[in-house]
């Protein structure tokens, strides 16, 4: 039974409330209105505006693109981890009857040296070229090598199988701490490890080195009673988007390209192809088709200007989809990990050291989002002593990719499991332990910033108080675990256009990619301005033509600030609306009043349908456009409660009961918000107990199809119970502070909490499946 | 490559189409016949996205050739809805929430209506055994359950007694 639980949900708010009347809102972000009132629309559950489209199969997702004229790509992969490109002979596949046009790095323009933005964060431009199509060398199995464009897929594979690329194999580094050893093969001669921000001529395959640092941790583990330090691995785990990546592109006669291509970034599609083929990004319209998920794996630009070069070359319109095993071992897979925790506390519970020590892999080029992993591990506690060092080391895999709250999940794993066992040994509930250390409004993260209003020690209390935490387990060799998880939430930037219609609905323009229903959040949030149903607006998603610039549908933004931009937009409509009934009430604008999509001034009134059939005659079409780059973003933590039946035999892990806790800030449409929470918790369920790149002897990915590669099945899963607590944001017009990532950073640990509390075995290696599980309980450790 | 003469029932329409004997069904679906409702996930019949009904059963439209369908009666996702309204099951996941990106739902939809005339009242074992062949990567299925549940106790109110 899925329980939004209405007494945590209401607790919640009304603390928020209070809280927001203890402290007022801050100087730096004015005119904010405090979530403290309840809503007609922000709240509600109405039917997805592209609903009908979803379930009738009318709905165009990139693949589905077609046009007269079109031809199908096809891209070669690196069969080596890691090879030296000798040479590439094209010639027999452009011989071959139907291949229009073969295309290589070669074809591109020359790396420039500069950083650019890939959507959530920046990089070397040369990364990301390399990554498209490799250049001089192929840095992991699966690297693209060569694209062919074709009259159809058969023929371009047949003509990929033609092109005789000739490679000399390298030694190849193929985790975190191989790649660190000394000796590993390097992957690229010129990268030089960053140590705490500043160059060092140290040629390595770390990346970067750098440290946090709050207090003192030795002087802290030193007044100790308990001191705990174990190290922990994590396995390298897909995305899992069922839909594969594509992109469709046509370079027109007047050198103006068009790309579609399902991406959570359609701007990021345009300026990252536009940076790579040296062309002005004027020049470049994306449109974003349907997108069937991303969870961080469709920011990256793979495809776009490889099916553009193509189109150049060919003068058709190009379009590439890959196929799953191109998915699997071309796309971001996220990190595997390497992390060592050790926390101190005295008895009593008070923590009184943190240290944490990370390696991720960032696959074959820099940035593997080891730093949000760093600032996430201890963001649940404060502490006055906390060192964090991270590690962000290549290896010979995909280059890898944000998925879903980003490094957090890995470094939740190790943190989770030693806060666990530091309670067991003092005798402390494991949710009491928490909240006794619990991160509050002021406490400092080891990055640096002190938070805002948070929602930790609500998440907490609402477990605790969860009818789940206090339920009888089912029977033998079953456990309960707890654990909770941070992540940050973003805001970036977001433009959204209002346009009143003369039947007196609204037409609402907007940027971001519709994942899981946030056209419909960002109109509710416009509807509760003008007071009018969420069904009376109409949003689309648009091309990078037609809308202002809006980034990346990721951090947990799209409904907290393109929402954000829907509500100012509205606002601006309203005022207009005022001007408008005051001319149809013949009174002064100024004393118009509005409540609900009624104007009223003078004891008469008109409704927003009437001001919008007489726009015409009081002075024409009624539109407004706002953008926001907000700095309001408020921070999610998440918790799960799980109950686990281990099977001694086989080593099986069954999950019997889960309940999924998460602070919001405000559901503005509920049914979403437990969908996220539902759909993130089932991630992190199978990054638990299966999902793993299985790497053979010769650096290859030995289980890339669906049956190997083992995503949760409906089968594999119970029910998942939600609990949404609403603290409400400050920073933002409805308290909302973003629901998609937080989610999936509690489960992994939760259950490994689970399991040693059914079995007496800590696991730390992902995925616990049923060989890792058999033989800790097998071999006693 | 030579192309074979097929002559189908798509959506209770006599079609003919052309294919070359490589083409899989899902392909001849969307690239021949334009029903791109039906999708494509892994082409190896693990994500069950591209689920259709051929002869009653429902089969991975990637693991059927187009030839395969010669004098056959293909349901797609595009058949499934009655007229211009729509079929209790899509009601169902709509007011459920039960997609988030929408990409497996077709086949979710054209595997639950098969469930459901096969057996009206199923438990929820039953539901997710049989939607076992589906993935789903958004929802975690909690709602996708719920919503067949949902469907079947229309469908069974709807029944004539």
């Amino acid at each position: 039974m899925s329980t939004t639980l209405d007494p945590v949900q209401t607790q919640a708010a009304a603390n928020g409330a209070a809280g927001n009347g203890v402290h007022p809102a801050p100087a730096y972000e004015p005119n904010m209105v405090l979530a403290t009132r309840a809503y007609d629309v922000v709240g509600t559950r109405p039917v997805r505006h592209d609903g009908a489209d979803k379930v009738t199969g009318r709905a165009l997702y990139g693949a589905d693109k077609q046009m007269a004229g079109l031809l199908q790509g096809f891209v070669l992969r690196s069969p080596h981890a890691h090879a030296k490109i000798v040479s590439i002979d094209t010639s027999k596949a452009e011989a071959l009857d139907g291949v229009f046009a073969v295309v290589t790095a070669d074809d591109l323009p020359p790396a420039k040296d500069k950083i650019v933005d890939v959507g959530e964060g920046d990089t070397r431009l040369a990364y990301v070229h390399g990554n498209v199509l490799a250049k001089g060398k192929t840095l992991y199995k699966g690297h693209a090598v060569a694209a062919v464009a074709a009259t159809n897929v058969h023929v371009a594979e047949q003509a990929a199988k033609l092109i005789d690329v000739k490679y000399a194999t390298l030694g190849s580094s193929m985790t975190a701490p191989e790649a660190m050893s000394s000796g590993a093969a390097l992957l690229h001669d010129d990268l030089k490890t960053m140590e705490y921000g500043q160059p060092t001529d140290k040629a390595s395959n770390v990346a970067q080195h750098f440290q946090w640092k709050i207090g003192d941790s030795d002087e802290g583990f030193a007044k100790a009673d308990v001191v705990v330090e174990r190290t922990f691995d994590t396995a390298t785990v897909h995305q899992g988007y069922i839909e594969p990546h594509n992109a469709t592109a046509l370079w027109n006669n007047d050198g103006r390209v068009h790309i579609w291509t399902s991406t959570q970034g359609a701007f990021v599609v345009r300026d990252v192809t536009a940076t790579i083929l040296e062309i002005p990004v004027s020049q470049i319209k994306v449109t974003p088709m349907e997108i069937g998920g991303g969870f961080g794996g469709k920011i990256p630009v793979y495809l776009e200007p490889v099916a553009a070069l193509l189109s150049k070359k060919t003068g058709r319109p190009v379009k590439l989809v890959m196929t799953r095993a191109d998915v699997l071992e071309g796309t971001g897979p996220t990190p595997g990990s390497h992390v060592s925790v050790k926390i101190g506390a005295v008895n009593g519970g008070k923590i009184t050291a943190m240290q944490g020590n990370l390696a991720y892999e960032a696959g074959a080029y820099p940035g593997s989002f080891v730093a949000p992993g760093g600032m996430c591990i201890f963001a649940a506690y404060a502490c006055e002593n906390v060192t964090v060092d991270c590690y962000d080391v290549v290896v010979n895999k995909p280059s890898s990719a944000a998925y879903r709250a980003p490094g957090a999940t890995q470094a939740a794993f190790a943190a989770e499991q030693v806060i666990d066992e530091i309670a067991g040994k003092l005798g402390i509930d494991p949710i009491d332990f928490r909240l006794q250390n619990a991160a509050k409004e002021g406490s400092r993260r080891v990055d640096g910033p002190k938070f805002r209003r948070i929602g930790c020690v609500e998440v907490l209390e609402a477990m605790q108080r969860h009818p789940h935490y206090g339920a009888p387990l089912a029977g033998p060799n079953c456990g309960r675990g707890v654990a909770v998880g941070f992540w940050f939430n973003v805001g970036l930037e977001s433009s959204c256009t209002l346009s009143v219609n003369s039947d007196g609905t609204v037409n609402l323009i907007e940027g971001s990619t519709d994942i899981g229903g946030t056209r419909t959040s960002i109109a509710m949030q416009a509807a509760e301005v003008l007071g009018i149903p969420a069904e009376d607006i109409n949003p689309q998603v648009v091309d990078t033509d037609s809308v202002g610039y809006t980034s990346v549908t990721g951090g947990s933004r799209t409904t907290f600030a393109t929402g954000w931009a829907a509500h100012d937009a509205a606002q601006k409509i309203v005022d207009e609306m005022k001007v408008r009934a005051a001319k149809l009430l013949e009174a002064d604008a100024a004393g118009v009043t509005h409540e609900k999509g009624v104007y009223s001034a003078a004891g008469k009134s008109v409704s927003f349908r009437e001001i919008a059939a007489q726009a015409s005659r009081t002075g024409g079409p009624i539109s407004a456009s706002a953008t926001v780059k907000p700095r309001g973003v408020g921070g999610s933590y998440a918790g799960n409660i799980v109950d686990v039946a281990v099977d001694p035999e086989t080593g099986k892990v069954d999950i019997l009961r889960f309940t999924a806790v998460q602070d919001v800030g405000k559901a503005v449409h509920p049914s979403y918000v437990e969908g996220q929470m539902q759909g993130g918790s089932a991630q992190g369920i199978g990054w638990a107990l299966n999902e793993e790149y299985f790497m053979g002897a010769d650096g290859g990915m030995q289980n890339n199809t669906l049956l190997d590669y083992r995503m949760p099945t409906a089968l594999d899963l119970p029910m998942i119970d939600t609990c949404i607590v609403e603290v409400a944001n400050p920073g933002h017009p409805y308290g909302v502070r973003g629901v998609g990532e937080a989610n999936i950073v509690p489960p992994p640990a939760a259950i490994a909490n689970a399991i040693q509390n059914a079995v007496g075995r800590r696991l730390q290696r992902l995925p616990m499946n049923p060989p890792a599980v058999w033989q800790a309980v097998a071999n006693g450790n | 490559m030579k192309k074979t003469q097929v002559q189908t029932i798509v959506n209770g329409r006599p079609v003919e189409f052309l294919c070359e004997p490589r083409q899989s069904l899902l392909e001849v679906l969307r690239d021949n016949l334009s029903l791109t409702g039906t999708k494509e996930g892994c082409n190896d019949g693990n994500c069950g996205a591209c689920t259709v009904e051929m002869d009653g059963r429902i089969v991975p439209s990637c693991l059927v050739l187009g030839v395969e369908a010669e004098g056959a009666q293909i349901v797609t996702i595009e058949g499934i809805a009655l007229g211009s309204g729509l079929h209790e099951v899509q009601k169902a996941f709509l007011e459920g929430a039960a997609l988030q990106c929408g990409v497996c739902t077709p086949g979710f939809i054209v595997a639950t209506k098969a469930l459901l005339e096969q057996n009206p009242n199923p438990t929820e074992h039953e539901i997710r055994f049989w939607l076992a062949n589906n993935l789903c990567r958004c929802t975690g299925y909690d709602k996708i359950v719920r919503s067949v549940q949902a469907a079947a106790c229309r469908l069974q109110e709807e029944a004539p007694a």
